[in-house]
């Protein structure tokens, strides 16, 4: 009791954007007058119209039902959509994933959600070991056609449990697909696309970005492809690679090195796993130079990757060697707001990161 | 002939018919004519690995009658040759599993014992312990979820297996949503190496049903028909929405855990020996002739019969191609399988 108490307080904080760097983001341009969703509204939107649409979407997950999940994302699913549709599962990770598996094999769409990203490590065999290779040891007689969906990232004082990215511990895994959606129309056109997807998707939802991010989301049922980058700002000195809570942060310092007259290009990278090898090489070829910002440590994450890529299909096209500026290499964010600080990324840091390369 | 009357009288045949009862008989002597084979197979280095079920024979073809082809669901592990075989699979599916050939239901990428039968309720399962429990009971959820009554599933398991987190997940899942699902134990007493006696501290793995208020139930899981009519109890009380049900097969382990292993090194061989007074497949044998189900012509025609099943698979098996290298990246999404997409 104590603990959910605990963690319900610890949503709350969430509703109220207290944070370090807590300046809420616009997106798409402020039009007066419209309608704006967060990105907790658009992920809501999205599970409600896949609920609507689609008698074989159920959402599993621990609180999902009479509280609607500790962000109160499914909140009045209970009633609308019945205990058969929206199902709490006791507390027990491992087997929320792996009762999920069975439901998609057998024919449903299940919508698995863990509670917090940390938290699921109890399910990382279903995750790796079954979902992603159901498809693959049945031959083709099997598919997985699941979304696990959790809410991940630091900066809401979430210490060493409650403030994780995940990424790059799944990304290395063929037959899994993960996104990491950063915007309300992404979020809602990706989320879209993953329900509908034959194969098991991680769906990352950065929790900082849940109330900070707002911005417009159009209406009715569309789609994003799974895999596809989105220019977020044009540029021709630098390219930024990013996503989560760290995008909204270099856009920021994109916009303030502008009157330096620096000019600086963000790539929203959407889509971990495939990922867009066109739209990084044809920024890159343009710009000339990369910086890969992420909030997962640097050792092994997912700027790894695209380094190694860039550097493997690109490296004459450089003007500058490729940086990156990541989490610290060390196993989890404190509970102490300097500590909490110190992992995040400031936005002053990549300011300084980016104006750096630009001048290189 | 009065003495067979007799005797056919006094068999508690759990309402089998003769033909069932020899349907029984010839399924565990073709598993273990298989079984044998994939040990053979592997020393004459023909395949690099096989899994025998010896000792499972009796309980596999008793809950393999008590299973509903068509409609049923199995949920295996890796040690129910005979149960897949009991439903549906032929010995040509299992040769060509055992030979990694191209024609295997997995395309020659799994483990042999490791199937996958989507047109014969067959579930694919990895050789992760316990994973597929909570797979079985999803699947269950779904029946229920679709309304799909009368349908059930059985999800089988060795007694190791409840050790897991996850078989005990999937067991207080199923409870509270009283599914249509069986969990069966094929308690051989061994999970490789480790005696029961190392895995729990208690006798019954069935009393681990008490826990999570779903009945447990035992059976001789070297007797077939015993353990086809505790089976069929079970099966029928998941069918007519009556929840789900533990039952613990008790049996022996005769072979070592795999074509790697050597049982010698934790085993003596008295014990071993000891055990075959309770072999299932001589005791059926014994049960059904007394009873005068069949005669030795008929049993000695049965026995050449399954040898001819299993040779003729094993040629036909062999002269098969591997899967083409070409396959290897198929299936690992629907679509493309790179991870950069271009």
């Amino acid at each position: 009791m104590a603990a959910e108490r605990a963690q319900q307080h610890l949503a709350e904080d969430l509703w109220s954007d207290a944070s370090s760097e807590g300046r809420p983001h616009e997106v798409g341009g402020a039009q007066p007058g419209a309608e704006r969703l967060s990105n907790l509204d658009a992920v809501r939107l999205a599970l409600h119209e896949a609920m609507v649409a689609d008698e074989r979407v159920l959402i599993v997950g621990e609180d999902v039902g009479a509280r609607g999940n500790v962000f109160l994302i499914t909140r009045g699913f209970l009633e609308e959509f019945g205990a058969k549709r929206v199902v709490d599962m006791p507390l027990a990770e491992a087997s929320i994933i792996g009762i999920a598996v069975g439901m998609a094999m057998q024919g449903l769409r299940p919508i698995a959600e863990i509670q917090f990203a940390d938290f699921i490590y109890p399910a990382f065999n279903q995750i790796v070991g079954e979902a992603a290779k159901t498809r693959y040891r049945s031959n083709g007689d099997y598919s997985c056609p699941l979304v696990i969906r959790t809410p991940y990232g630091g900066g809401i004082h979430g210490a060493l449990s409650h403030s994780v990215s995940i990424e790059a511990l799944f990304y290395h895994v063929p037959g899994l697909k993960i996104v990491a959606p950063s915007t309300p129309r992404d979020i809602k056109g990706l989320l879209t696309a993953a329900i509908e997807d034959p194969d098991p998707v991680l769906f990352l939802e950065h929790k900082k970005t849940y109330r900070s991010v707002k911005g417009e989301v159009p209406e009715g049922h569309f789609t994003i492809p799974i895999g596809k980058a989105d220019v977020k700002r044009t540029g021709t000195q630098a390219t930024v690679v990013s996503y989560g809570y760290n995008l909204h942060q270099a856009l920021d310092a994109a916009a303030q090195l502008e009157t330096e007259g620096i000019s600086i290009e963000v790539i929203d990278l959407r889509s971990i796993r495939p990922m867009d090898k066109t739209a990084i090489l044809t920024s890159v070829r343009k710009t000339r130079k990369l910086l890969i910002i992420h909030e997962d440590n640097k050792f092994g994450g997912i700027g790894a990757e695209i380094s190694a890529m860039v550097s493997e299909e690109a490296f004459f096209d450089l003007d500058a060697p490729i940086r990156r500026l990541c989490g610290p290499d060390v196993p989890a964010m404190g509970y102490a707001q300097p500590l909490e600080e110190a992992f995040m990324i400031s936005t002053e840091r990549m300011r300084a990161a980016m104006r750096e390369l630009a001048q290189f | 002939m009065a003495k067979t009357v007799t005797a056919r009288g006094a068999l508690d045949r759990g309402g089998l018919t003769d033909e069932q009862l020899v349907e029984m008989l010839s399924n565990m002597l073709l598993q273990r004519q298989l079984d044998n084979r994939g040990f053979q197979l592997n020393r004459q280095g023909k395949i690099p690995f096989a899994l025998g079920s010896e000792g499972h024979e009796g309980l596999q073809a008793g809950a393999a009658m008590a299973f509903a082809r068509g409609s049923d669901i199995l949920v295996p592990y890796y040690r129910d040759l005979g149960l897949v075989l009991g439903v549906g699979l032929t010995p040509l599916d299992l040769l060509n599993n055992m030979f990694a050939r191209e024609a295997d239901l997995s395309g020659g990428r799994q483990f042999p014992n490791h199937y996958t039968a989507r047109d014969r309720g067959v579930l694919s399962i990895s050789s992760i312990i316990a994973a597929h429990c909570t797979h079985a009971a999803g699947v269950a959820y779904a029946l229920t979820y679709n309304g799909e009554k009368g349908r059930a599933v059985l999800c089988t398991t060795g007694e190791g297996s409840t050790s897991q987190g996850e078989w005990h997940e999937a067991i207080n899942f199923s409870a509270i949503h009283k599914l249509p699902i069986v969990f069966l134990v094929e308690n051989n007493g061994w999970a490789i190496s480790t005696p029961q006696s190392m895995q729990m501290a208690i006798v019954d793995v069935a009393d681990k049903a008490t826990g999570y208020g779903l009945p447990g139930m035992i059976c001789d899981g070297t007797d077939p028909i015993a353990t086809y009519r505790t089976m069929k109890i079970a099966m029928e009380r998941a069918r007519s929405g009556g929840g789900p049900t533990l039952v613990e097969a008790k049996c022996y382990r005769f072979l070592s855990h795999s074509t790697d292993d050597d049982d010698r090194t934790y085993r003596d061989r008295e014990t071993l020996a000891a055990q075959r007074a309770d072999d299932p497949l001589p005791k059926f044998e014994r049960v059904l002739l007394e009873a005068g189900i069949i005669d030795d012509p008929g049993l000695t025609a049965l026995k050449a019969d399954v040898l001819k099943q299993t040779n003729d698979a094993t040629d036909a098996a062999e002269a098969l191609p591997y899967p083409s290298v070409d396959d290897m990246t198929a299936h690992v999404y629907a679509g493309a399988f790179e991870p950069w997409l271009e």
